[in-house]
């Protein structure tokens, strides 16, 4: 267990070493950040002076072990905008975000796990039927428009809860329906035919045979095999989430730290976005590796693979 | 297919395209959404023909005409016309030509990519698969989103900058399937007398390993055009996507949203048309999966 431990976590680093140098080149191969720092009718002189100023002038290779040394310790250089520490700001920002992503998630298998389970329980049944049309729904569903219109409905037209902001609970209602309802079809298809799998198992037929209720056997024997893989995904699901939070914290004016990358986004605040975008999938990469551990935990086969 | 063929047929043992075709038109899915999606593409490509109005022309006396339904609706403006006076459906097939052009193109990019690092990663295995699955990993971990949004901002919004980025990130799903469905496949024993009969290894990947795993790169294809229509849309909605005055569906949304609490069938338009053109896409998908390869079928 130790070694598939350190194994996993070896390979966590690793992934988040090189998603923080492909998004650093990124933002470098796309253009001079002095040009559009310098603002619009800026001298040569002005640009040169700014480039001097960021050290944009060194080796993109020097500055990226500097970027990288920083942030290793926490200091992810100050703001373009804000003129303050980036990790200031991030910090402030991202508890929302997480609140929004924990929610979402937990709306997510709320709907999804059971509705799998009785999905599988009576495949073809009216109730299977509802699940896979919610799911295709879900599919084709483009979140921001979904988004839109529960604003229309919910906020402007019946005024359950309020249109923008993140100043109560209420305003994370919409929020979470809308990223949530993202990641049920996902989660929901899995649960379905993992129960339809384990359910033609032996030792269900054992189980059921030895006279167990049927609501014991289906959750205590059934579901906790089934639901192996989807602790796996609900973890990747979260993750794209976090990603997804862009989209949804713009709409909502939620004021996360999604919101704050696409305002930085279009502020040219590159130190901001980098952190972000590092911050971002360190989240993704730990979630996975949380997986894997719990996984291993839960299924031993996994441990020696 | 009338009914007298069908059970002459099942006397006799059907043949295997006659099975297919009746799989194929047994498939509500399929059908539903094959149906669909050729509405749309026709629409797109006889855009010129069928819009009533050009998409660009302006008509600021006569901005947020309502649709026919309404009262003040007129057969002159279907749609209605969005803030500019712009004819709202005439932009409406202009964009469907945006949005299946996005779709394919990326789909084309990303399934390129994907299938290639699939395919030898899952025919070599050892190293290449290693270095394969460790780029697929990094790959995921990259908020989509994010990068995608961050990369447009600085290259400019354009056709071809919303394309190349989206090509470029969503090749994930063709090298994890591709690689998975390769690696089925590798040890069978046509694989191997092709190998036995000297096959370079070029010759053996086109002809022997690809034909048989098009029918899931057929599938992911469908997935992935799907995925890259709505980031499209998202990107666009945002504002750092297509540009205007292109009738982006995503941008249709984003310049109807100013006007939500007054004219809220200007967003609820091109996100019908958005989710029809989803729909569609997946149902065929699906469709596909299942015709093809029944018993994968859950």
């Amino acid at each position: 267990m130790l070694r598939f431990f350190l194994k996993r976590l070896g390979l966590a680093a690793l992934v988040a070493f090189t998603v923080s140098l492909i998004s650093f080149s990124l933002l470098f191969l796309a253009g001079d950040p002095a040009i559009a720092l310098a603002g619009e009718g800026a001298t040569d002189a002005d640009i040169e002076a700014v480039r001097i100023q960021y050290g944009f002038d060194r080796p993109v290779l020097e500055q990226y072990g500097g970027w990288l040394g920083n942030a290793l310790t926490g200091d992810f250089g100050d703001s373009y905008y804000f003129k303050t520490p980036v990790i200031h700001l991030v910090a402030e920002k991202i508890p929302i975000t997480m609140t929004l992503g924990l929610c979402a998630i937990s709306f997510a298998i709320l709907l999804s796990i059971p509705l799998g389970v009785l999905a599988a329980v009576k495949p073809n049944s009216l109730i299977d039927r509802f699940a896979l049309f919610l799911s295709v729904i879900g599919q084709a569903m483009p979140s921001f428009w979904f988004g839109l219109i529960l604003i229309v409905i919910f906020a402007v037209n019946l005024g359950w809860v309020p249109v923008s902001g993140s100043d109560s609970w209420r305003h994370f209602i919409l929020p979470t329906v809308v990223l949530g309802y993202y990641a049920t079809p996902a989660i929901m298809r899995l649960t379905r035919a993992g129960m339809l799998e384990v359910l033609r198992a032996d030792y269900i037929r054992t189980a059921r045979a030895k006279g167990i209720r049927p609501g014991k056997v289906l959750f205590k024997h059934a579901l906790r095999n089934a639901v192996i893989p989807v602790v796996g995904l609900t973890a990747v699901q979260l993750g794209f989430m976090l990603g997804g939070s862009v989209i949804i914290e713009s709409i909502f004016a939620l004021n996360g730290a999604g919101f704050l990358a696409f305002e930085s986004i279009s502020r040219n605040d590159f130190p901001t976005v980098q952190a972000l975008i590092l911050i971002f999938s360190l989240i993704y990469v730990l979630l996975t590796l949380l997986a894997d551990l719990l996984n291993a935990w839960l299924d031993p086969r996994i441990r020696e693979a | 297919m009338n009914a007298q063929t069908v059970d002459t047929a099942e006397n006799t043992g059907p043949s295997q395209s006659a099975q297919m075709r009746r799989r194929i038109f047994r498939h509500f899915g399929l059908l539903i959404g094959g149906g669909i999606l050729i509405a749309i593409v026709l629409g797109a490509l006889l855009a010129g023909a069928l819009a009533p109005h050009d998409p660009y022309a302006q008509d600021l006396a006569n901005r947020f005409a309502d649709p026919v339904w309404k009262e003040a609706g007129s057969w002159e403006y279907i749609l209605g016309t969005d803030h500019l006076g712009r004819d709202y459906l005439s932009r409406l097939l202009y964009g469907a030509r945006i949005s299946l052009l996005i779709g394919l193109v990326t789909a084309l990019i990303s399934g390129v990519i994907g299938t290639i690092m699939g395919v030898s990663a899952g025919y070599f295995g050892g190293k290449v698969d290693a270095v394969v699955m460790f780029l697929i990993t990094v790959r995921l971990s990259m908020p989509v989103v994010l990068v995608a949004l961050a990369v447009v901002a600085l290259f400019g919004g354009s056709l071809l900058v919303v394309v190349t980025v989206l090509g470029l990130l969503l090749w994930d799903r063709f090298a994890v399937v591709m690689r998975s469905s390769t690696m089925q496949i590798r040890g069978l024993d046509y694989v191997t007398s092709a190998k036995a009969l000297g096959c370079s290894t070029l010759r053996i990947l086109l002809t022997e390993i690809m034909p048989n795993v098009l029918n899931n790169l057929i599938v992911i294809v469908t997935l992935e055009m799907a995925h890259a229509i709505i980031l499209e849309a998202a990107l666009s909605f945002l504002g750092l996507g297509v540009q205007p005055p292109l009738p982006s569906w995503g941008l249709m949304i984003s310049e109807g949203k100013n006007m939500l609490l007054f004219e809220p069938w200007l967003i609820t338009i091109p996100g019908v048309a958005l989710f029809a053109l989803i729909f569609a896409i997946n149902m065929l998908g699906d469709g596909i999966r299942d015709v093809t390869a029944p018993e994968n079928r859950n």
